[in-house]
């Protein structure tokens, strides 16, 4: 608990930051779904047969899980890709069905007496809407629009996955820390926003249903509402794209966090301003994101690029892995600058008391005790052409169950809890020291090599010639201690990435 | 030419479950005369009055409304032009009662002035006192102040037809005999023409200069209350006999 609040201390103008671009990231996602769900429902509310099956769709819409729907979205030009833009319209697709249902029972449940009695006043259609069936259907809009507004505090969370900012950010980086602390302070804020809006939106309900304020104040109040929704999100979007000059990527793991926070704080030293899109998900979502200049730089290992991104063949020659993949980025439009000095390749991890005992110093000893062990990987390692089928083709490894999948940073809790035997982790990783790991020898050269190196739009190069000279001062610097040194600070002593980084950079 | 300011011509109206509501429907309506229009459930008598402000429209035969067939009338206009009591009242749950009445005045695009002055002017002529009344909601009201409201608003834009349907019929014996008293008095001060419709011959006799008797969607007599009460038909004698009845279970209860 103390814990808790002190890290809420230590990282207020950070909190504040991120709690105001979740609220902007709901209030303007919402605002938009009543825009498009409230003239959708009153067409359908007239047509019948339409209801129904625009309802299905918006059923079905609402059932694909958000994270799927991230993906399905990054591809799409203008409006996907990482950044608020992709999720404010997951948002908005999420928010559409509750409003779109309450908006048609709203108005289907109007008394017919009632409606014709304002016919046969001689009101228009579009009088009989706005005087009479708006108002008695507000009520169960607004239900609706509090169930979309709800449900956008917990989507919103996920966003952060895309870069889009909010308090997703502390769940994902508590999660790949491993620090509960760190995960409960983005996920107890974002409760207490989903209480406060659900509280807020049922007072409105109950008050317009009590209805004992006149219609035409509350135009007034509802419009000023939206009026001042509006400004709000626009001069958030703009002062986020204002924000800074070049957008810094990372993947979602510590030493991706720690080199985004290393290459941004180099950058802004030669006076450039930054903006930070780190924790974005895995290798394509980076790969993607830097295509469509949603990033301007990230971190990639040469291996990863070779495999994973261009689909090219496993090779072992480090060197001329590099030279390959900076042509093949090359004729993408993108720059790779020299590596920065360490290896990440994929580390065969074992506990340290079973090394001993075993005798375990090579993937060899380990392929051995295969037959009574399990093993545990994260998903990019089952997936990827040089991940696990390869790896057990190439030591005969003979596990009796398929391995678990998990997430990559758990993996090592799981490995030295007992739970599994062996994973595939990043031979950088602060928690082996921290853990009592052995990373054991890939005597059979598996692996390509995975040297890390700073990935650029070459268009951004051009045009800040001192964003090129920050990341050429980084090359070569990083060394494999000083990288395991920076993650374990991070991991296991919990210290501050960007105080890591600043620390570094002074030395 | 016609000197009737409500004429039906042998009007004919089948609905779309295949009821015949009207068959060969014809009467005229005189400036300033009320109509009263008496008929067991289902004859047609509310069909009678839709068709005049245009909710329904004539199968056969013509709606003529101050001279002009209702088919070319704007819909529009001719609703604002002829007020409507309706038989369920319709009171608009989300309005005061003075927005209620002021409803038809703020379609007409009324200055604030005009509208309150009207409203004030149209409360006091129903009996409700709008220093008590004007900011009240429809459900802080009795069954007869309802109807009350429900004829304000009707008559808010001075229009010179006003249909009722039904007026009084929710409504216990001592508030129905009061509110007829009220329209006789309100009729004898604003002179408009006035159907109004009701299955009580009784309230008939009581509220219109002529009654028309309605049977299935025919016209079987239409004359003054003394002529409907010396009929022989034996569809106006059940109407009166049921008078009778009720007049004879009065009286047996007291
Ligand atoms: N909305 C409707 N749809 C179909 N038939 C209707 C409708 N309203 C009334 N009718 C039928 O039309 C006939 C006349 O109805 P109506 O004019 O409402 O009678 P009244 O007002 O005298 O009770 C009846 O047979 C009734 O069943
Ligand atoms: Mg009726």
């Amino acid at each position: 608990m103390n814990a808790l609040f002190s890290f809420w201390i230590a990282h207020r103008v950070e909190l504040a930051s991120l709690l105001g671009q979740h609220v902007l990231l709901v209030a303007g996602s919402t605002l938009v779904a009543v825009a498009i769900a409230v003239p959708l429902g009153i067409f359908a509310a007239r047509r019948p047969r339409l209801a129904a099956p625009l309802t299905a769709i918006a059923n079905i819409v609402q059932t694909v899980p958000s994270l799927a729907m991230f993906g399905f979205l990054l591809p799409v030009p203008f409006v996907g890709g990482v950044g608020a833009r992709a999720a404010l319209l997951v948002l908005i697709l999420y928010g559409l069905l509750p409003i779109v249902r309450t908006t048609i029972a709203g108005l289907q449940g109007i008394d017919a007496t009632i409606r014709e009695a304002g016919v046969a006043l001689g009101m228009t259609p579009r009088q009989l809407l706005r005087l009479v069936e708006l108002p008695l259907a507000l009520p169960s809009i607004v239900a609706g629009v509090r169930v979309a507004a709800v449900v956008g505090v917990g989507s919103a969370t996920i966003a952060a996955a895309i870069g889009a900012g909010g308090l997703g950010e502390y769940i994902y980086r508590g999660l790949s820390m491993v620090d509960t602390t760190v995960i409960l302070a983005g996920a107890v804020p974002a409760a207490v926003l989903a209480l406060a809006v659900d509280g807020s939106l049922l007072w409105m309900e109950r008050e317009l249903s009590a209805r004992r304020r006149s219609w035409s104040r509350r135009v007034v109040a509802s419009a000023a509402a939206v009026v001042t929704g509006i400004v709000l999100v626009s001069s958030g979007v703009a002062a986020r794209q204002a924000g800074g000059a070049i957008v810094v990527g990372s993947k979602n793991f510590t030493e991706q966090l720690v080199l985004g926070e290393l290459i941004a704080q180099s950058i802004e030293r030669e006076g450039l301003p930054v903006q930070r899109r780190l924790n974005l998900g895995g290798t394509l979502i980076c790969d993607r994101a830097l295509l469509t200049g949603d990033i301007d730089v990230y971190v990639e290992y040469t291996g990863t690029a070779l495999t994973a991104v261009f689909h090219q063949p496993v090779s072992m020659d480090s060197t001329g892995v590099f030279s390959s993949v900076r042509d093949l980025y090359a004729r993408t439009g993108r720059t790779l600058l020299p590596p920065l000095g360490f290896n990440n390749t994929f580390a065969i991890l074992v506990r340290g008391s079973d090394a001993r005992s075993l005798r375990l110093t090579t993937i060899d000893d380990a392929a051995r005790e295969s037959a009574h062990w399990r093993a545990g990987f994260g998903y990019e390692f089952v997936e990827r052409p040089d991940g696990y089928t390869g790896l057990a083709k190439a030591y005969g490894m003979r596990f009796p169950q398929p391995p678990h999948v998990m997430d990559l940073t758990l993996s090592y809790r799981a490995l030295a809890s007992g739970q599994v035997d062996m994973i595939a982790g990043d031979a950088t990783a602060g928690l082996i020291k921290g853990l009592d790991l052995v990373q054991l020898d890939d005597n059979r050269h598996y692996f390509p090599p995975y040297d890390a190196a700073a990935v650029a739009r070459a268009e951004t190069l051009l045009r800040y010639p001192q964003a090129r000279r920050a990341l050429e001062r980084l090359s070569g610097r990083v060394s494999p201690d000083a990288m395991r040194a920076m993650n374990y600070a991070a991991d296991v002593e919990h210290r501050d990435v960007r105080a890591i980084a600043r620390d570094f950079l002074d030395r | 030419m016609s000197t009737f300011s409500i004429e039906f011509r042998d009007v004919s109206l089948t609905r779309p479950n295949g009821a015949r509501a009207l068959d060969h429907f014809s009467l005229g309506v005189e400036a300033g005369e009320v109509l009263a229009l008496v008929g067991r459930s289902g004859a047609g008598k509310t069909t009678v009055i839709k068709l005049v402000n245009r909710l329904l429209t004539a199968d056969a035969g013509t709606v003529l409304v101050e001279g002009r067939d209702a088919r070319e009338w704007d819909p529009i206009a001719l609703r604002r032009r002829v007020g409507y009591v309706l038989q369920d009242i319709g009171l608009f749950p989300h309005m005061t009662v003075a927005d209620n009445v002021a409803v038809v005045p703020g379609l007409e695009r009324w200055t604030a002035e005009r509208t309150d002055a009207r409203v004030r002017e149209l409360l006091d002529l129903v009996g409700l006192p709008p220093q008590q009344f004007a900011a009240r909601w429809p459900d802080e009201l009795s069954g007869g102040q309802r109807q009350r409201v429900g004829v304000a608003r009707a008559l808010a834009a001075d229009p010179p037809v006003l249909l009722m349907d039904e007026p009084f019929g929710a409504l216990d014996p001592m508030t129905r005999a009061e509110l007829r008293a009220e329209f006789r008095r309100i009729q004898q001060k604003v002179r408009k023409t006035v159907i109004i419709v009701t299955h009580d011959m009784g309230e008939a006799f009581a509220l219109g200069d002529r009654v028309g008797v309605i049977d299935a969607g025919r016209l079987v007599v239409c004359d003054v209350p003394a002529a409907v009460a010396a009929s022989t038909d034996p569809r106006v004698r059940q109407l009166l006999d049921a008078v009778i009845a009720t007049q004879r279970e009065a009286s047996a209860e007291r």
